[in-house]
């Protein structure tokens, strides 16, 4: 039973009832038939404590910093320390990107987050045939640790934490970020950041996956054991939900996914034999934080509330740090809209709103102009501005996650909660998310939201300002904005130049022992890590590193879903 | 078309053409835009031609990884140099009639290769796991000259029964753990492979799959009608292991067929089997038709449950054709 | 009534359907739109060949010609369209297909779309064109060209 008296809740329900009757009477008509969530639930007229009967506060809500941690994982949240401003940005060469991390340290920013170009991201080298067109253009171009060393020209890397987005070829670049930190003489202890490396959501969102999932997954976990061995500060991973969103799951989905490859990774660790209060702490989360304001706070809570009792209930976890879910937000990309591309700028005050009362550790607020290109300084800055107006001057962060008590918000947070366990059973019961994926099980359902999701915009059963309602006249700013233009070609050549510089300046022989080596270690299981590591540092270039796992643990394709 | 211009065309194809053998396959897939005649034409040249292509049907449950292990087998059989087509079939929608055919996307790696032709053909509404063309571009590509011909079915597992009548070598996929299949092979009605094969190899329960396979094709004594004892074997398609010796089982067949005179008789067969393809299809179409056409009184009769489905129908055949059946 | 049985109307098994190719160009992963497309257009009764993501302008040229398709529809969202597009409609030249119409959809900046269409792409589609619109276009496409082909 819940907190409310008995009698209190009769009380209640006999006034409802009648004020229902009164509404009907007096004509109130709803200008839907059925308002909805983003996930499909259906919401009420109005929420009251009836809704919430069954809540035991101290249980389901509790306090902040303590188990179940539904109103965050720290006791003052935003009044001990604002979250981290993290600007995903990268493109170009590496002196390009330098620039830009630059200015945005100079305007605020108090974390990095690195993108890579789809080359990088597939672990291939700027003079590979595939790269044509792509070298420097949807992120940065890292080949090497000559190419990260320029990326981080005059930044202190023993001060500032930096998140990479890198998946598959995640071992090479904490190498690489690793190397070029110690050789400035940063101690490992100082070593702070992310690399995503989430494996299996390639499969689900994003896919840039290169091996097939069982390999991946076993790279993700050796960078995770190889990091908490050396790297006391390092998250190395980030489970990631934004991904799948994008790809067109609903709030619930992601959730659900997201949680479902966490217990992945767990279940890896502890097959490994460590004790999962060793590692649980080092584990981050990364989800979306979209325009349906509340659903996303919900969503946030019922996630904490979910992997508390993950960790304390499935694996055991002891201490409360590994019961922590901490993560990263980013404002949605897929409801940036071409069209009319300044009413972004409002869409994503909403989306940042929502990660904020939702309690985030860090965020990054898109640039209004992504759905046409990457952002210009100009634009990178006003999302970086976004972020930083929600903190100092709307009030929301001076108190612990303002919305609980909320009926709405307590109803919704036990609903998505509900709905998103429903998922992680049915994956379990397909024997866990590895068997999901190959099977397509995510891939399957989230094209089934992304369609249908699409179909009700074309239906007008979703509004989409400017874009399928309240259409007016284009105005010739609305189009004619600037955008960032890359010399894709100049960059490429002037990356491909650097390799070459590279390759003629190694110990050729000293690359091939690496590399064999890493291959070696590869084949008979063993944490590729360290051998990546050293191969990185005999300067072999991504593409070559990646060319001997890909040799060893072959190349994915994706299962047919329709 | 001319028949001058058949004849170029048929010619260009012969030589590897790609574009050529595309329009080729076009018009004999779809006779009901390119005429009777013209694709009897072009049949006639080629089938005269055909007979020699080594044809493998490849069936299993959808998800198996079919796609992926074609891919392989298109790869060792071109390190031998044959030229290989690949016809990949998926299901149309029974509503739209439309159809969404990704087979390729695990053979893309081979459209670069001049001596590969993937060609994807949905359902369009035949039953049994071949649409009513399939025995059409299967002759054409024959006399073409392609060395092996990969037919794909949709994978409905056990009505996927079009299959065998129209291969010299049927592959069986099944996956791990497939625990049903196996249920379903001991109860007779997957007994449809010349080779099983288990995919997957690199899970850990695919050598219990594998155990279990060879029990029950060795507990049954299975023999095909040509005196072939079905095999079985573990591959892993994605990592590429086990397929060498698969393609050697799979060459061994070929040459037991040869040996005992059964490859020119699956061709016979084929050709008759297919004509009975076709011609279900097009009188299942017209008896539809007809049904819709001619039924009127009876189907009110039937549907307001005056008459039973049995008499309505003798009595539609008896208008139709003046006798009853 | 015998003759009924025999007649020339065609059975659907031998009628062809408006075929598409549906190909992600470039490396990006991004392919929540071409799916969606591509699931849009078999419920519009086209036969949709789906090549998956990674294609290189080789391959989306190649596929188009085996599979013959009336339409080629390409998604691109990874920036590299202006690398890569023109590229493909040079291969399908090359090989005799130019008569395939090509149409692009994905990020593309909007003079970027204008420099395609003065190129040879037949249509250039956005986040925020509607499926209906692209349905629309595609058939239109196909039609043409099927006309084209049997007049």
């Amino acid at each position: 039973m819940g907190d409310y008296s008995k009698e209190f809740l009769e009380t209640l329900a006999r006034a409802l009832k009648e004020w229902q009757e009164e509404m009907a009477k007096a004509g109130y008509k709803d200008r839907l038939d059925r308002f909805t969530t983003d996930s499909g639930i259906e919401v009420k007229t109005v929420y009251t404590p009836l809704d919430i009967e069954a809540t035991r506060y101290m249980d389901k809500i509790g306090l902040p910093g303590q188990y179940p941690f539904t109103r965050g994982i720290h006791y003052n949240m935003y009044r001990g320390k604002v979250w981290t401003m993290r600007e995903f940005s990268g493109f170009g060469t590496p002196e390009d990107t330098n620039k830009r991390l630059k200015y945005l340290v100079e305007h605020g920013e108090t974390g990095l987050s690195i993108a890579f170009d789809e080359v990088t991201l597939l672990g291939l080298d700027p003079d590979h045939p595939l790269a044509v067109g792509e070298v420097g253009v949807e992120g940065v171009s890292v080949a090497s640790i000559w190419d990260m060393d320029i990326l981080f020209k005059d930044i202190d890397m023993g001060s500032i934490t930096t998140n990479m987005t890198i998946n598959p070829p995640a071992p090479v670049m904490l190498s690489f970020y690793v190397a070029v930190a110690r050789s400035r003489g940063v101690p490992d202890d100082k070593i702070g950041g992310t690399t995503q490396n989430d494996q299996l959501k390639e499969f689900i969102g994003q896919k840039t996956y290169v091996f097939p999932p069982r390999p991946a997954l076993k790279i993700g976990v050796d960078v995770i054991e190889w990091s908490v061995k050396n790297l006391p500060k390092w998250n190395p991973i980030s489970i990631s939900g934004y991904h799948i969103y994008e790809a067109g799951a609903t709030p619930v989905q992601e959730l659900a996914f997201t949680l479902a490859d966490g217990i992945e990774y767990v279940r890896e660790m502890i097959r490994r034999g460590y004790d999962v209060d060793s590692f649980a702490h080092r584990l981050s989360f990364f989800f979306v934080s979209g325009i349906n304001v509340f659903e996303h706070v919900a969503k946030f809570r019922a996630a904490r509330r979910m992997w508390a009792k993950i960790m304390r209930e499935w694996f055991n976890a002891k201490k409360p740090r590994s019961m922590w879910l901490r993560f990263h937000a980013q404002t949605s990309g897929v409801e940036l809209r071409a069209l009319e591309p300044y009413n972004n700028i409002i869409r994503i005050t909403l989306q940042a709103l929502a990660a904020v009362l939702g309690g985030t550790q860090s965020l990054h607020t898109n640039a209004f102009d992504e759905a046409l290109a990457l952002p210009t300084e100009f634009s990178a800055k006003l999302a970086l501005r976004t972020q930083q107006i929600i903190a100092y001057e709307s009030g929301v962060a001076d108190t612990v996650d303002p919305l609980a008590g909320s009926y709405y918000i307590e109803w919704l947070t036990d609903k998505i909660e509900e709905e998103a366990w429903r998922i992680i059973d049915r994956i379990e019961s397909m024997g866990g998310m590895l068997e999901a994926i190959e099977k397509g099980y995510p891939q399957r359902e989230i094209t089934e939201s992304a369609y249908r999701r699409q179909r009700e915009i074309e239906e007008m059963r979703k509004i989409i300002v400017g874009v399928n309602a309240f259409k007016g006249e284009i105005l010739e700013n609305e189009v004619k904005i600037p955008l960032l233009e890359i010399d894709e070609p100049s960059v490429r050549a002037h990356q491909i130049e650097r390799l070459r510089k590279l390759k003629a300046s190694r110990d050729q022989a000293k690359v091939n022992t690496a590399l064999t080596e890493l291959e070696r270690a590869a084949t008979r299981n063993e944490n590729i890590v360290p051998y990546v590591y050293n191969a990185a540092i005999s300067l072999a270039t991504l593409g070559e590193i990646m060319g001997v796992l890909r040799n060893v643990y072959g190349e994915w394709n994706e299962p047919i879903i329709f | 078309m001319k028949a001058n211009d058949a004849t170029v065309l048929i010619e260009k194809a012969i030589s590897g053409d790609l574009r050529s053998i595309s329009r080729l396959i076009s018009i004999v897939e779809f006779p009901a835009e390119s005429g009777s005649e013209v694709v009897g034409n072009i049949m006639k040249i080629l089938m005269k031609r055909g007979g020699r292509a080594h044809v493998i049907g490849v069936t299993g449950s959808p998800g198996v990884g079919k796609s992926t292990l074609i891919s392989k087998l298109i790869a060792m059989f071109r390190k031998k140099s044959y030229r290989v087509a690949v016809i990949g079939i998926d299901p149309s929608s029974p509503f739209s009639l439309g159809s969404f055919m990704g087979n390729r996307i695990r053979m893309q790696i081979h459209t670069q290769d001049p001596g590969v032709f993937i060609r994807s053909m949905a359902t369009r509404g035949v039953r049994g796991g071949l649409s009513a063309s399939t025995v059409l571009v299967l002759e054409a590509l024959d006399g073409l000259g392609f060395d092996k011909i990969i037919v794909e079915s949709v994978g409905a597992g056990q009505t996927d029964v079009d299959i065998i009548n129209i291969s010299h070598t049927v592959l069986n996929v099944v996956m791990p753990g497939a625990g049903d299949e196996i249920q379903a092979l001991k109860a007779g009605l997957m007994e449809i492979g010349d080779i099983y094969v288990v995919n997957k190899g690199d899970k850990p329960e695919a050598d219990i799959t594998l155990k279990e396979v060879i029990d029950v094709l060795n507990y049954e004594g299975f023999v095909r009608e040509s005196g072939w004892k079905p095999r079985a074997i573990k591959v892993s398609a994605v990592m590429g292991t086990g397929v060498e010796e698969l393609v050697g089982i799979i060459e061994e067949h070929l040459d037991h067929l040869k040996k005992v005179g059964f490859f020119e008789e699956v061709v016979r067969r084929r050709r008759i089997y297919g004509s009975s393809i076709v011609l279900r299809h097009i009188l299942e179409n017209r008896v539809d038709e007809i049904f819709r056409k001619e039924g009127g009184e009876m189907l009110r009769l039937v549907s307001e449950g005056e008459i039973d489905p049995y008499t309505a129908s003798i009595k539609i055949m008896n208008r139709v054709l003046g006798r009853a059946f | 009534m015998i003759a009924e049985l025999l007649s020339e109307t065609p059975a659907i098994g031998f009628k062809r359907r408006y075929r598409v190719l549906v190909a992600k160009l470039g490396l990006d992963g991004h392919d929540r739109g071409a799916k969606v497309v591509a699931r849009a257009l078999k419920d519009a009764g086209f036969e949709v060949i789906y090549t998956g993501i990674k294609q290189t302008p080789e391959m989306v040229a190649r596929a188009a010609i085996q599979e013959d398709v009336d339409v080629v529809g390409i998604s691109i969202l990874s920036g590299a369209h202006m690398a890569l597009v023109p590229e493909v409609l040079r291969l399908l030249k090359e090989y005799g297909a130019e008569d395939v119409p090509v149409v692009v959809g994905g990020v593309i900046p909007w003079d970027d779309a204008e420099k395609l269409k003065a190129m040879g792409v037949s249509e250039v589609f956005f986040p925020d064109s509607p499926l209906s619109q692209i349905i629309e276009k595609v058939r239109e496409l196909a039609e043409k060209r099927r006309k084209r082909l049997e007049g």
